[in-house]
C-alpha cells in the first residue's frame, strides 16, 4: 500500500527513457495481431471458475439433500442449533470490537505520522509494515506465551515486580477480551493505512482558512481534518471488522481454550469425521452474506470520500509541531510497537531458546533443543517450508500478472465489458477464506478434478484470496499513468499487449513489486483455507504451527515462526533490491 | 454432479457399511532380505499417527538408523484429526499415509468395514500379542496402551490437597486451577469420556464444566500445560507425557483414582493402498518389535503390551492400576453424542 503512493512522484525520471526504448523496439512488431480480446476471454473464463464454481458448489451443498434433491433442512437446522447462532453472535460483537479498537488505535498513530513534527515517522511506518507481515496466528500464539494468566511472561514480570502471589494476574488472553486484543493488534495497519493515506490527502488550504479565522489547532483537527478523514476511519475499520470476522487462526488458537466457539472455528468441526459438509455449507452462507454486506459499506464510504481527493493537491499538508508533547506521543508510537512487533517477538525468541516458557532467562536456560528438533528431527520441516516458498513465489507471481492485465483492460477499457472483469477480480474479497475452503474442497476434491491432495488446490485458493489485493493496488496504480504514453506506443504500431509489457510494466514497477510483496505475504500468512486443503504431502509452514499448537509445543512453535518471519522478511527485501525486477533502491514505507 | 454425490456418499455412508466376510488372518511374515531390498528401493514410509510428536519421531529415527536410505515421514495430529483426514483423503481417492496409529480403538473398526486396511501380521505380533490386543482378521495390532489420568504439580499442589477421584475434581477449590483435553480431538480423551460417563454418568461433565477448565486439545498437551505453569491440575491428559516431563525433571505426578482409570489401546495398521507397500511392511513389522516396544517405554513413558518389555521401576505397574475398559463398538455409537454432550457442557 504504501508503494503505490509513491507511484507518480517516481514516474517523472523513468518516464523519459522507457518511453524511448520502447519506441525503438515497437516499430519492429509492427502489424502483430492483437490479442487483447482473446486474452479478456480467457481471463474472464479463468476468473469465473476461480470465483463461481467454488460458490456455486457452497450454494448446491447447502440445498440439497444427500441424494440431491432440493432442501432447506440444512438452513432449518442451522438457526434451531444454539450453538452455531452463539458462535455467529460472539464473532459478530468479536470483529465489531476489533473494528472499533482498530480505529481508536490507528487513527491518532496515522495523525502523528502524517499530520505532526514526530521524528521517525518513516521508520514507523515501516514497522506497522512489518506486523502485517506477521502472521496474526503467530501473533496470537506469541501473545499466548506473553499473557496466559499463569505462566504468562508478562504476568510472572507483573508479578516479580510487585511481590505478588501467584493467584494474581495482569492479563488473561483467554478471554473474549483477550482475542479482540490479539486480533486488534494484527488488524489495526489495515486501518492505519487507509487513514494515514487520507491525512496525506487533506488539503491545507482549509486547515489555514480555520486557522485564519481564529481556530485554535485542536478546533481546527477537530473540525476539519476529522471530519474529512472520517470516511477513511470508517472505511478501515470495516476491513478491519471483516479481517476478524472471518479469521480462523486466532480464534483456534485463543477461543477454544477459553471454551466458547466462533463461526468460522464451528464450520471448521464440521469436517471432523464423518464431515458434515451440507451443514459446514449452510453455515459457511450467513457468514458470506455478512462479509459481502460490510464491504459493500466499506465500498459505499469510499465512494463518498470526494472531497477529501478533490483537494488532495493543494499544496503540502500543515504539520502540528508537538513541542514537549512529542515525548507523550513518542511513548504512545513506542506502546503500540512494543505490544505488535517487539514484545511477541522477543517472547518468540525466548520460547525458542529455552526448554520452559516460565523458566527464568539465564545463561544456563539456554538451548538450542528447539532448533536441533525443528531443524533436524521433526520430519515435516523441510516439506512444509520447500512447498511454502513453492507457493508463496507461484501465487505471488501469477496473481501479480493476472491483476495487473486485468488492471491494464480495466482502466484502459481495452475490451468491451472490461468492467466486469474488475468485479471478478475484487469479488473474492468478500468470501472469507474457510468459506473458500469449503467450496474449493467440494468442487476440486471429487474424482473428477482429484485436486485435493495437490498444491494445485492450494494455488487455486491462495490465487483467489489474493487477487483482490493485487488487483487493488494496481489498478489504483493505473491512475497515475497516463495514457498518452501509451497511446504513442500503439500509434507507433505497438500491439496492446506488448505496450503492457514494455511502456506500463516499467512504469509501475513499484506498484508491481509492492502487488507481488502484498500476494506473497498474504500467501504465508493464510491458515483458514488452508487447514481445509492441506495434506500430508501439501503440508504449510502456517498448518504444522497449527497442528503444534494443538499439541502445546511451543518451542518448536516459536522457532517455526522465527523461521518463517526471517524468510517472509528476506523474500520482501529481496524483491525490493534485484535489479530485474527494476533494481530501484526500495522506498519502504514511504 | 454425480461424481461429488458419489464421493460425499461414500464419505458420508461410512460407517454403517460392511462388505467383506474375512476368511482367515494372513501367515505371519519375517523380515526378509528381499523385503528391505524392496522397501530400500521405495526410500519412505509414511507414518500418520497420533502419538506425541518427539515420541514418533523417535522411533522413526530408531527406524532410519536401522534401514538407511528410507525416511520415515511422520504426520502427527490428534486421533480424531488423523481420522478425519484419512476420511477425506481416501474418500477422495488420495492414498498418502502407509502405516496409520491412532489411540481411538474404534477408528480400527470403522478403517476395517471401509476395506481401508491391508491384513499384514508381523511374527512378533503373531508370537506375542495376547489375542485381545490384535484383530482376528489380521488388520491390526494394538501398538500402544494409554492411560488418561489426573496429575498435578507437586511444587504447586501439596500432596494432601491434590485430588484423588474423579469427583473430587468437583470441589469448589479446584476452580480454574484445571486444564482438560478435547474428546473431539484426542482419542484418548474420547475414551475416556465415554468411560467415565458410563462410570459416573454425564452429571459429572455438566458438573466439571462449571469448573473454569482450560480447555486444550491434544491429550498430549496438558501435562505440557501443567510443565509450563499455566495450569496447577490436569482433569484429563494422557499419562505418558507426564512420564516423559517427569524424566526431564518436572515437579508432576499422576492420580490413579480407586474409581479407575481409563485406557486406550492405540492400534496401527498397514493401509490398503499404501504407497510404499514394502517399506509399510518393513516399518510396521519394526513398530512391534522389542527395540521400538521398548522406545516408546523408555523414551516416551507409553505402555505396551508385549510381554517382554520393562517397565521402568519409578513408574506405577500397570499390574497395580485398576484399569477402565471401554469395547470400541459402544464408543463408536456414542461418538456423536459425546461430542454433542460435551459442547453443551464445555463451549467447544
Amino acid at each position: 500500500m504504501a508503494h503505490s503512493v509513491d507511484t507518480d512522484q517516481l514516474m517523472g525520471d523513468k518516464v523519459t527513457t522507457a518511453a524511448l526504448s520502447a519506441d525503438s523496439t515497437a516499430r519492429r512488431h509492427v502489424g502483430r495481431l492483437d490479442l487483447s480480446t482473446p486474452l479478456f476471454l480467457l481471463l474472464a473464463t479463468v476468473l469465473c471458475v476461480l470465483v463461481l464454481l467454488p460458490l456455486f458448489w457452497l450454494g448446491y451443498y447447502s440445498l440439497t439433500t444427500k441424494s440431491g434433491s432440493p432442501t432447506l433442512a440444512n438452513f432449518v437446522r442451522l438457526f434451531n442449533d444454539a450453538t452455531i447462532r452463539r458462535a455467529f453472535l460472539i464473532a459478530l460483537s468479536m470483529a465489531l470490537s476489533v473494528g472499533l479498537f482498530s480505529c481508536l488505535v490507528a487513527t491518532p498513530l496515522a495523525w502523528l505520522v502524517a499530520r505532526t513534527d514526530m521524528p521517525g515517522q518513516r521508520f514507523v511506518r515501516s514497522l506497522v509494515t512489518a506486523s502485517f507481515v506477521t502472521p496474526p496466528f503467530l501473533g496470537a500464539i506469541a501473545w499466548a506465551m506473553l499473557a496466559a494468566p499463569n505462566s504468562g511472561i508478562l504476568n510472572n514480570i507483573y508479578r516479580w515486580a510487585f511481590g505478588l502471589d501467584q493467584s494474581q494476574a495482569l492479563f488473561n488472553i483467554y478471554t473474549f477480551t483477550g482475542l479482540v486484543f490479539a486480533v486488534t493488534c494484527y488488524s489495526f495497519p489495515f486501518v492505519f493505512t487507509l487513514v494515514a493515506n487520507a491525512f496525506d490527502k487533506v488539503p491545507s488550504d482549509l486547515e489555514e482558512a480555520s486557522a485564519i479565522l481564529g481556530g485554535k489547532p485542536g478546533t481546527t483537527l477537530r473540525r476539519v481534518t476529522l471530519p474529512m478523514v472520517l470516511p477513511a476511519m470508517l472505511a478501515g475499520s470495516l476491513v478491519a471488522i471483516v479481517q476478524a470476522f472471518t479469521m480462523f487462526g486466532s480464534p483456534a488458537i485463543l477461543a477454544l481454550p477459553a471454551g466458547f466457539h466462533v463461526i468460522t472455528t464451528k464450520i471448521w468441526s464440521f469436517f471432523q469425521f464423518p464431515p458434515k459438509l451440507d451443514l459446514a455449507a449452510a453455515s459457511a452462507v450467513p457468514l458470506l452474506i455478512v462479509t459481502m454486506l460490510l464491504l459493500w459499506g466499506q465500498r459505499w464510504l469510499l465512494g463518498r470520500r470526494g472531497y477529501t481527493v478533490l483537494g488532495g493537491k493543494s499544496g503540502t499538508p500543515r504539520r502540528v509541531k508537538l513541542g514537549n508533547w512529542k515525548w507523550l506521543a513518542g511513548a504512545y508510537v513506542l506502546l503500540i510497537l512494543c505490544v505488535t512487533i517487539l514484545f511477541p517477538y522477543l517472547a518468540l525468541l525466548k520460547v525458542a531458546l529455552t526448554h520452559n516458557i516460565s523458566e527464568p532467562l539465564s545463561w544456563n536456560s539456554l538451548t538450542l533443543h528447539n532448533f536441533h528438533f525443528v531443524l533436524f528431527e521433526f520430519s515435516s520441516t523441510r516439506l512444509a517450508i520447500w512447498n511454502t516458498l513453492i507457493l508463496g513465489l507461484s501465487t505471488a507471481t501469477i496473481a501479480t500478472g493476472i491483476a495487473l492485465v486485468v488492471a491494464y483492460l480495466v482502466a484502459r477499457r481495452a475490451a468491451p465489458g472490461a468492467a466486469f472483469l474488475g468485479v471478478l477480480a475484487t469479488a473474492p474479497i468478500a468470501i472469507p477464506g474457510i468459506v473458500l475452503g469449503v467450496g474449493l474442497f467440494l468442487a476440486y476434491a471429487n474424482p473428477t478434478f482429484g485436486l485435493y491432495g495437490t498444491l494445485w488446490i492450494l494455488l487455486i485458493a491462495f490465487l483467489t484470496i489474493e487477487l483482490p489485493a493485487g488487483y487493488q493496488q494496481l489498478s489504483s496504480a493505473f491512475h497515475g499513468v497516463h495514457p498518452e504514453l501509451e497511446e504513442a506506443s500503439r500509434i507507433l504500431g505497438a500491439t496492446r499487449l506488448k505496450t503492457l509489457w514494455q511502456i506500463t510494466a516499467p512504469l509501475l514497477r513499484t506498484s508491481l513489486i509492492a502487488a507481488w510483496c502484498f500476494v506473497f505475504i498474504g500467501t504465508i500468512r493464510e491458515l483458514s483455507a488452508t487447514v481445509l486443503l492441506t495434506t500430508a504431502q501439501t503440508k504449510l509452514v502456517s498448518v504444522i504451527i497449527y497442528d503444534l499448537n494443538e499439541s502445546g509445543d511451543y518451542g518448536a512453535i516459536a522457532v517455526l515462526g522465527l523461521l518463517l518471519l526471517v524468510v517472509s522478511f528476506t523474500v520482501v527485501f529481496i524483491a525490493n533490491r534485484v535489479p530485474v525486477l527494476g533494481g530501484a533502491p526500495p522506498r519502504s514505507g514511504g | 454432479m454425480s461424481n461429488t454425490n458419489v464421493a460425499a456418499g461414500a464419505l458420508l455412508a461410512a460407517l454403517t457399511w460392511s462388505q467383506i466376510a474375512w476368511a482367515a488372518p494372513p501367515e505371519p511374515y519375517k523380515v526378509t532380505d528381499e523385503l528391505v531390498a524392496a522397501a530400500t528401493k521405495e526410500g519412505a514410509v509414511v507414518y500418520y499417527t497420533s502419538t506425541d510428536v518427539q515420541v514418533a519421531e523417535k522411533l522413526g529415527a530408531a527406524f532410519e538408523a536401522h534401514y538407511p536410505g528410507i525416511k520415515v515421514q511422520v504426520e502427527r495430529a490428534g486421533s480424531e484429526r488423523v481420522f478425519q483426514r484419512i476420511g477425506q483423503e481416501y474418500s477422495s481417492g488420495i492414498h498418502n499415509a502407509d502405516v496409520i496409529e491412532t489411540s481411538d480403538a474404534s477408528h480400527f473398526l470403522t478403517f476395517k468395514d471401509q476395506n481401508w486396511l491391508t491384513p499384514a501380521v508381523p511374527e512378533d505380533v503373531a508370537k506375542m500379542w495376547p489375542e485381545r490386543d490384535r484383530d482376528p482378521d489380521g488388520l491390526y495390532a494394538a501398538f500402544r496402551a494409554t492411560l488418561t489420568v489426573i496429575a498435578y504439580r507437586t511444587d504447586m499442589v501439596k500432596e494432601q490437597d491434590a485430588p484423588k477421584t474423579w469427583t473430587d475434581l468437583l470441589d469448589p477449590k479446584y476452580k480454574d486451577k484445571l486444564v482438560k483435553s478435547h474428546p473431539g480431538y484426542s482419542g484418548n480423551v474420547m475414551t475416556a469420556t465415554y468411560a467415565l460417563s458410563q462410570l459416573l454418568g454425564w452429571d459429572y461433565f455438566e458438573k466439571l464444566g462449571k469448573q473454569g477448565v482450560m480447555q486444550v486439545q491434544s491429550s498430549t498437551e496438558p501435562p505440557k500445560v501443567l510443565a509450563q505453569g499455566e495450569r496447577p491440575i490436569q482433569a484429563d491428559g494422557n499419562e505418558y507425557n507426564v512420564f516423559i516431563l517427569q524424566d526431564k525433571g518436572v515437579p508432576i505426578k499422576a492420580v490413579y483414582p480407586p474409581e479407575g482409570t481409563s485406557i486406550a489401546y492405540g492400534n496401527a495398521a498397514i493401509l490398503a493402498y499404501a504407497p510404499h507397500p514394502n517399506a509399510a511392511k518393513l516399518f510396521y513389522s519394526f513398530m512391534f518389535s522389542q527395540e521400538a516396544q521398548q522406545l516408546n517405554d523408555d523414551f516416551g513413558g507409553l505402555r505396551s503390551v508385549r510381554p517382554d518389555v520393562k517397565e521402568k521401576s519409578n513408574r506405577t505397574p500397570l499390574s497395580q492400576i485398576k484399569l477402565l475398559e471401554s469395547d470400541p463398538a459402544n464408543v463408536r455409537d456414542a461418538i456423536e453424542e459425546i461430542k454433542q454432550k460435551y459442547e453443551e457442557y464445555f463451549g467447544t
